[in-house]
């Protein structure tokens, strides 16, 4: 134990089954729920939808949510849920020393303004033009900001105070791994005391199902459990909306506090596996065991995206280690891209604190395991690049 | 034998290698000619028609083989090019780098013409049904790899031979410097001996422009375009899009030493602080501004009385310039009259996420060469701000430190503090 350890204090929390951590570990507990999912919105691809929110439990101010697009208002939203389940809300020198690192896409752009572009581009030769034309008239000069990168942070730093520092992350799951990443070695070296990083993302929004779709990553057709859509029509992604914020403080600076953490990050590890050249699934492996996991490592929260050669890598790399029960979220929540492994670290966290393992959320291919959860893996395979890797354990 | 730690004894970050892009051409040397020689890169728009657009100039770089190809393959370009050069010079292997990488970059979308074009190939009843229906046909992976946040770090990484997974990053105005910040923190934390630090931005589109424009932050005078970026002056009216890059190979003096590599500066602190007040506008007291140049100070160990030059932020926007001095004055008092301070915008534009990392391979070129570039187009100074700007031609000078200003959208502040000798 050391005073450097990097501790998990505050979790923040929101998908199509809810929001805040109890609710999240209520939910996927229960093996006979039927998922959320919305099939009909955006088909031939299914998407898991949010939740009913009120935007002003965590963002009082409407003019703060005007200023924002869904998913800068989601991730605003799962910040506040983590600074206040960190006691840390309204703890102003706190937040103003506080460190952020974000894991950030972007780009929701309006879709009407858009269409009407795209409709009258057929009648033009002078597309140029026209594009100057209707986005000079058309376009609302705040949207900018709305669907900006930075602005997540940014948004944090106006509704919540937090301003020790902000930097924002970029680049698919990627950007979730390096955040996580990058905090826990800040607080570790000293660098920081107490840190905010995490992600969110809108999935119910045609052009961020376009980002997939350019690649044909998305799934089509019926539903299905994450490991089940080798062989199906489409890519095997299926993407759902939410948010995951962590506050990772050392664990000196939580004791001096008197907060009692969820759990400690022991180790972080990622990579970029060369796909086209290298095998995944030795890749994956290579990650998994440079966290140099101990026997009481029970459990996986793998956040795998259904994207099949990635699914099918970490399933075999996984299935490897014997004593380890595969849980793929991801069947669940959908894939939450930027979010997706805060989101898996935060899950993993919350099995070491209830020091239980969550049931099979798809029994045909994840083993039954009712035991102690002593520690945990969280995984983040990219459907397209990047894989990362936490190891999680119990507090003390 | 030179001491290898700093004040707080942390590993000491040297810099080995240089490079950049700006739309005053390809490399230090031609850069740093045309920049001591007062030239301006601003030039009337010639990518994409103008009509309808109230800006009609900015600083693109419009010499390369991707100029007109898009947003997302410019920046890769930029940032290759900017990297070769650095890690040429560094003497480091330029396929087996070794080190992390940090890619400052714009935030890029799917391309217009690309857009139009899968619209006009789909079938669906809506736009967006048409596109995606396009998309799922689409026999490359070209395009996608255009909108990936990524991408562009993963190619360099292939490229250049870096370890582990690239961080992409963008803190709007101040991403540059937080590539540099990101490489020292890596270093100082001992997990490698060297970094590779990039910021690149090749996304002056017209709907970039457009949108900018539409935050009332873009300058309107059109007639004389060299003319136009005026940082500090009574008649500014808003920054100069521009693109460029630059690249600075990161080492720890210790690593940089042993191999008998050439440092060319060493960068000795680095500060931070956002603001909580508006989305664009910074607090009206300065305070995030203030604290982060203080933060760098304190981080290097050098006092206020250890700055000889400042590069400013200068973005030429009326709300920059005036917040700039504020912050300035309240850090370094009555001095900050008598310390020089220049704007590299005022010849190449405001180049956005490369600002950072331009400007900063900038300050280490003037320790190294002894000559602080100028701020042109200063023929009308604002009377409310009362600094020396080296105004118009540059100047002969021995400056062994230098402050690096970012600002930024969102509430970012970042601040650099360079010197040309281990301090």
């Amino acid at each position: 134990m050391s005073e450097r350890d990097v501790v998990i204090t505050g979790i923040g929390l929101v998908s199509c089954l809810g929001e805040g951590p109890e609710a999240h570990w209520r939910a996927l507990s229960d093996e006979a729920a039927a998922p959320a999912v919305d099939t009909e919105r955006f088909a031939p691809y299914c998407v898991h939808p949010l939740p009913a929110i009120d935007w002003n439990l965590q963002i009082p101010k409407r003019g703060d949510q005007r200023q924002m697009e869904t998913w800068q208002r989601l991730g605003t939203y799962a910040a506040g849920l983590a600074l206040d389940d960190a006691g840390l809300k309204t703890d102003e020198a706190l937040c103003a020393s506080m460190d952020m690192v974000v894991a950030a896409g972007g780009g929701e752009r309006d879709e009407a303004v858009d269409a009407q572009i795209l409709e009258a581009s057929a009648a033009r030769n002078d597309r140029e033009v026209l594009l100057n034309e209707k986005l000079t008239t058309d376009l609302r000069p705040t949207l900018f900001l709305a669907q900006l990168s930075n602005l997540l942070a940014g948004n944090i730093s106006i509704v919540h105070k937090v301003t020790g520092s902000s930097r924002t992350f970029m680049g698919e799951e990627g950007a979730g791994i390096a955040a996580v990443e990058t905090a826990v070695a800040r607080i570790r070296s000293g660098q920081s005391n107490h840190m905010l990083v995490g992600g969110a993302f809108n999935a119910e929004h045609a052009d961020m199902l376009l980002g997939y779709e350019l690649g044909g990553f998305l799934h089509r057709g019926a539903w299905k459990p994450v490991w089940q859509r080798a062989g199906a029509e489409g890519g095997g992604l299926v993407a759902g909306s939410g948010g995951a914020f962590l506050v990772l403080e050392s664990r000196g600076h939580a004791e001096a506090r008197g907060r009692k953490p969820y759990a400690k990050i022991e180790k972080v590890s990622s990579s970029r596996v060369r796909r086209s050249r290298e095998d995944l699934t030795a890749g994956i492996a290579d990650l998994l065991k440079r966290l140099d996991a101990p026997a009481d490592t029970t459990l996986a929260l793998s956040g795998a995206s259904g994207a099949h050669a990635a699914t099918a890598a970490e399933k075999a790399a996984i299935d490897a280690l014997s004593d380890v029960a595969l849980r793929g979220f991801g069947t669940r929540t959908g894939h939450l891209k930027e979010a997706q492994f805060p989101f898996a670290v935060a899950l993993a966290a919350l099995a070491v604190h209830n020091g239980a393992a969550y049931p099979a959320f798809d029994r045909a291919a994840e083993k039954p395991f009712s035991g102690a959860a002593g520690r945990a893996l969280a995984t983040t395979v990219g459907y397209h690049i990047f894989e990362g890797a936490a190891l999680i354990a119990p507090a003390d | 034998m030179t001491k290898t730690t700093d004040h707080l004894g942390r590993p000491l970050v040297a810099v080995t290698g240089i490079g950049v892009v700006t739309s005053l051409g390809v490399g230090k040397k031609d850069n740093w000619q045309a920049l001591t020689s007062g030239q301006s890169g601003i030039h009337r728009i010639t990518r994409f028609p103008t009509d309808h657009l109230k800006t009609q100039i900015a600083g693109t770089v419009d010499f390369l083989a991707s100029s007109d190809k898009g947003a997302s393959p410019l920046t890769f370009e930029l940032a290759d090019t900017a990297a070769t050069e650095a890690v040429s010079q560094s003497g480091l292997s330029l396929d087996d780098f070794g080190g992390p990488l940090f890619l400052a970059s714009p935030p890029v979308e799917l391309d217009w013409k690309d857009r139009m074009a899968l619209y006009h190939d789909g079938k669906g009843a809506s736009a967006a049904a048409r596109i995606a229906e396009a998309a799922g046909t689409l026999k490359s992976l070209d395009i996608f790899e255009t909108t990936q946040f990524g991408a562009i770090a993963d190619r360099l990484s292939d490229k250049f031979g870096a370890r582990g997974l690239p961080i992409t990053l963008s803190t709007a105005c101040a991403s540059g410097a937080t590539a540099i910040q990101l490489g020292v923190e890596a270093i100082r934390r001992g997990e490698s001996d060297r970094a590779l630090s990039i910021g690149a931005d090749g996304s002056a589109t017209a709907e970039a422009l457009i949108r900018f424009s539409l935050l009332s932050a873009l300058s309107m005078q059109n007639e004389v375009p060299e003319k136009a970026s005026k940082p500090f002056s009574k008649d500014r009216d808003g920054f100069v899009l521009a693109e460029g890059s630059a690249a600075l190979v990161l080492e720890s003096l210790e690593s940089a030493l042993a191999r008998g590599a050439k440092v060319l500066g060493i960068l000795a602190g680095c500060g931070e602080r956002a603001d909580d007040f508006h989305r664009t506008r910074s607090k009206p007291d300065g305070s995030p501004a203030i604290a982060a140049v203080r933060a760098a100070l304190a981080d290097s160990g050098l006092g206020e009385d250890g700055i000889g030059y400042v590069n400013a932020h200068g973005t030429s926007t009326p709300e920059n310039d005036k917040m700039e001095h504020l912050s300035l004055s309240t850090v370094f008092g009555e001095r900050m009259k008598k310390i020089p301070i220049s704007s590299n915008k005022s010849m190449i534009g405001h180049t956005l996420s490369a600002a950072g990392a331009i400007e900063a391979a900038f300050s280490l070129m003037t320790m190294l060469e002894g000559v602080i570039p100028p701020t042109i187009n200063y023929d009308h100074p604002d009377p409310a701000i009362d600094l020396d700007v080296v105004p118009n031609r540059k100047r002969s000078a021995d400056v062994s430190t230098v402050l690096s200003n970012s600002f930024g959208f969102g509430g970012q502040n970042t601040c650099l503090v360079m010197a040309r000798e281990p301090v």
